[in-house]
């Protein structure tokens, strides 16, 4: 297993803060639409309009706060397992996908999910420094 | 040259640059946290590395190469399909594994390596399938 008691903590933080944060996002820039053209007004009335979205506003910190629990477990933890470990983003992400944002998710991508889950769990288990 | 051709090349040019970036990013990160040392969990200790971090230049080198990365991404899938750019986001977990063994000098065992090609053939899957599947006009506020 990992060499530092706290990595496994730390990378289900990392995951749930970076999922969460990016399905806000996403939601919020959903809402938000694309910009009408990418002249200096249209932008700022994007800008504008993103910046009172709420759920931008919730998104930011999430992903501040993954930003920073990835910095603490790359202070911990080799690369070469922090990396891969990361992609338990896709399994937490998918699994959210279906059931908060109602999403279709295909057999093909649920067997990736699981080619990734399966992978990172290998990762894990390889040993730690 | 035909418009293809350079529709091709111009996507090829803007992938590597992602994964270039993505790559240096996430190496100066982690040669920057390691710089710092290993971060303590109490308020003290997060305080610290919050200081040491702002202070540390791999940290913003790494930050740099990260806001490249996004904006060669936004740049590729306003051109390309989603499905053409994304192999280049799974075959980056090799790559960051081969560049932890070259650059950081880390030793990586066979079973790591199993795992990461497990995750670059997952993500590879994911990646092949529809990227939308919403109709974004009935979404609540």
């Amino acid at each position: 297993m990992t060499a530092h008691r706290g990595v496994i903590p730390m990378l289900i933080f990392f995951v749930l803060c970076n999922t969460l944060g990016e399905i806000a996002m996403s939601y919020g820039m959903k809402r938000v639409g694309e910009p009408q053209s990418f002249r200096p007004m249209a932008l700022l009335r994007f800008v504008w309009a993103a910046a009172k979205n709420r759920w931008l506003w919730l998104a930011i910190p999430m992903l501040a706060a993954s930003f920073y629990s990835l910095l603490i477990l790359f202070s911990w933890e080799k690369l070469s397992v922090v990396i891969p470990a990361s992609a338990s983003n896709f399994v937490v992400g998918t699994v959210f996908a279906k059931y908060l944002l109602k999403e279709d998710v295909s057999i093909k991508r649920w067997l990736g999910v699981l080619c990734v889950a399966v992978g990172v769990l290998i990762v894990l288990r390889s040993g730690g420094h | 040259m035909s418009h293809e051709h350079r529709l091709r090349f111009k996507t090829f040019v803007m992938v590597l640059l992602m994964v270039v970036c993505s790559n240096a990013g996430d190496l100066m990160l982690a040669r920057g946290a390691k710089q710092i040392g290993d971060v303590k969990i109490s308020l003290p200790g997060l305080q610290h590395a919050l200081w040491m971090t702002i202070q540390n230049a791999s940290i913003w080198i790494g930050i740099c190469f990260l806001i490249g990365f996004t904006l060669c991404y936004m740049t590729a899938v306003s051109w390309a399909d989603y499905s053409f750019v994304m192999p280049a986001g799974a075959f980056g977990y090799a790559i960051q594994t081969m560049l932890a063994i070259v650059v950081l000098h880390e030793v990586v065992s066979p079973k790591r390596w199993i795992g990461v090609l497990l995750i670059c053939f997952g993500v590879l899957l994911v990646g092949q399938t529809k990227p939308n599947t919403t109709n974004v006009a009935v979404l609540p506020s």
